[in-house]
């Protein structure tokens, strides 16, 4: 109950901050707008040279980029800690955040949150209803119901993933960048596993599991009954991932010892 | 300074042979079966991908996004006092770093590509002269851009929106994503009249024999005329940013 009413204080604060640059926060929408316009041009540009893709159609590949795009968006919108090491740990900012009588990580979710990530889950969920019109998709009565799981299970795989990356520097302290690594290794989740060779797919599907944030989840909706295991693996696997982020994360606080004034 | 890091060294070259692996098999599964598409073979696409990645090293800063904090913070009154030219130094510290990058990076990060993947170079030395006119002059383009878009945060006071705009756009229709003679003719047409393609389509075109020598010296003509036409609204711009300056705190 506290932690729900901190979020939605945060969030009206939020909202006040973001209102004080009205131009600024207009160009942001329209710049999330062309970058994610940029790849689905991208798309469409590649099919104007091959019409399939290991087997994947046009409209195929479409479908799963407008899923990725709604867990991504979640993910983006709660958890912005890709300059953690910098912002906290080298500005020493964690030792204000320890006082809080929250958990530190969700103190810092707070604090991060960029909301306007939200609208890319709209943009998502334009496409996929643009391209699954196209393929003659067919929605059962508990499709949507699958969808949120598949999409919170989708998010909280990217949110463990980046929570365990950022735990790296309660360990070690030297500048490192790979967050943004991870943002380039994650966009080989957008296309379909078969196109990479053995070592690749296995990375992707166990390892640094961004496939079930796009591929895998959406074939479900496509119909292709060969990846449904893996599908309905997505949820465990979020939320697998999350928790062993969570507690690393409370390991790594315990390690923190406090760095510059 | 920038050895000190050497964790962000590595894992920089690691980023940018990630980015032409993912590259490297869309591309492979897109050509399945194709010899050639758009004159391009398969072989020289990931060329291409490679060297666009790697001269993307060189040409790349983040100058924006440093004029933006400097000007947010009142920084700049500082920078305004001092006696030298203020977007010259940018500059040149831009030239600096992309050198640096260029001899650290690009250079062993094409080796290392050149043994994962099927890159092919080319030993010609005028190829590799009009490769290196052209990434200096796609350099002048990329960062007369960065300046243009850090000045107008005189203007807009916040411009983090406009920055990322400008990076997508860039990534685009500079060709570092697909060569420019993938897209459909009309968006070849307008593309002609825009400074993107110089940026990195021109470099990589030459680079993997794209380009017929004629081609290769006026697709230079045009880049150099583009350094020439982005200086002048930058140097107006700079004229009335610095009658209007508003410190925001500082």
């Amino acid at each position: 109950m506290f932690y729900a009413s901190m979020f939605f204080q945060y969030v009206s604060q939020y909202v006040k901050t973001r209102f004080q640059y009205r131009a600024n926060l207009f160009v942001e929408f329209f710049s999330d707008l062309l970058s994610q316009a940029v790849n689905f041009i991208f798309i469409l540009i590649v099919f104007g040279h091959t019409s399939l893709l290991h087997g994947w159609n046009r409209d195929e590949i479409i479908f799963i980029y407008g899923f990725f795009l709604v867990p991504f968006a979640l993910f983006s919108a709660f958890f912005n800690i890709w300059d953690f090491n910098d912002r906290y740990i080298i500005k020493g900012e964690l030792d204000r955040i320890l006082t809080r009588p929250i958990h530190s990580l969700f103190q810092i979710v707070l604090e991060r949150m960029e909301l306007e990530s939200l609208l890319g889950a709209l943009t998502g969920l334009v496409v996929m209803f643009y391209s699954g019109s196209r393929l003659g998709i067919e929605l059962k009565w508990f499709d949507p119901i699958l969808f949120i799981v598949f999409v919170v299970g989708g998010a909280l795989v990217y949110g463990g993933v980046f929570v365990m990356l950022a735990c790296v520097s309660f360990w070690a302290d030297a500048r490192t960048d790979i967050m943004p690594m991870m943002y380039n290794i994650s966009n080989y989740g957008r296309y379909p596993v078969d196109i990479y060779n053995k070592v690749i797919r296995f990375v992707l599907t166990w390892l640094l599991p961004f496939a079930f944030v796009g591929v895998y989840p959406a074939a479900y909706f496509l119909g292709k009954k060969e990846w449904f295991s893996y599908a309905f693996l997505t949820p465990i696997m979020g939320v697998l991932f999350f928790v062993v982020s969570i507690f690393v994360w409370n390991q790594g606080v315990k390690k923190y010892r406090g760095a510059g004034n | 300074m920038m050895l000190a890091y050497r964790t962000n060294y590595y894992t920089g070259i690691l980023i940018y042979s990630i980015n032409i692996g993912a590259y490297y098999f869309l591309w492979a599964a897109i050509y399945s079966g194709k010899q050639h598409i758009e004159g391009l073979s398969v072989t020289q696409m990931t060329t291409y991908v490679a060297v666009a990645w790697m001269a993307r090293a060189f040409y790349f800063n983040n100058i924006d996004r440093e004029m933006a904090v400097e000007i947010m913070e009142g920084k700049v009154a500082i920078e305004l006092i001092r006696p030298y030219s203020y977007l010259g130094m940018k500059t040149m510290q831009g030239l600096g770093e992309g050198i640096f990058r260029l001899l650290f990076f690009s250079v062993p990060g094409l080796v290392i590509a050149s043994f994962i993947f099927p890159v092919k170079f080319t030993w010609n030395p005028t190829v590799w002269g009009l490769f290196g006119i052209s990434i200096l002059l796609s350099f002048f383009i990329n960062t007369l851009l960065n300046l243009l878009t850090g000045i107008t945060t005189f203007f807009l006071f916040n411009n983090s929106g406009l920055i990322r705009a400008k990076r997508v756009v860039i990534d685009l229709f500079s060709g570092l994503l697909l060569p420019m003679s993938f897209f459909p003719g009309w968006a070849q047409d307008v593309m002609k009249y825009l400074p993107f393609q110089g940026i990195s389509y021109v470099p990589s075109m030459i680079f993997t024999n794209g380009f017929s020598h004629q081609q290769a010296i006026s697709a230079i003509w045009q880049q150099f005329v583009w350094v020439l036409v982005l200086i002048v609204p930058i140097q107006l711009l700079w004229i009335l940013a610095k009658k209007q300056l508003i410190i925001q705190g500082g």
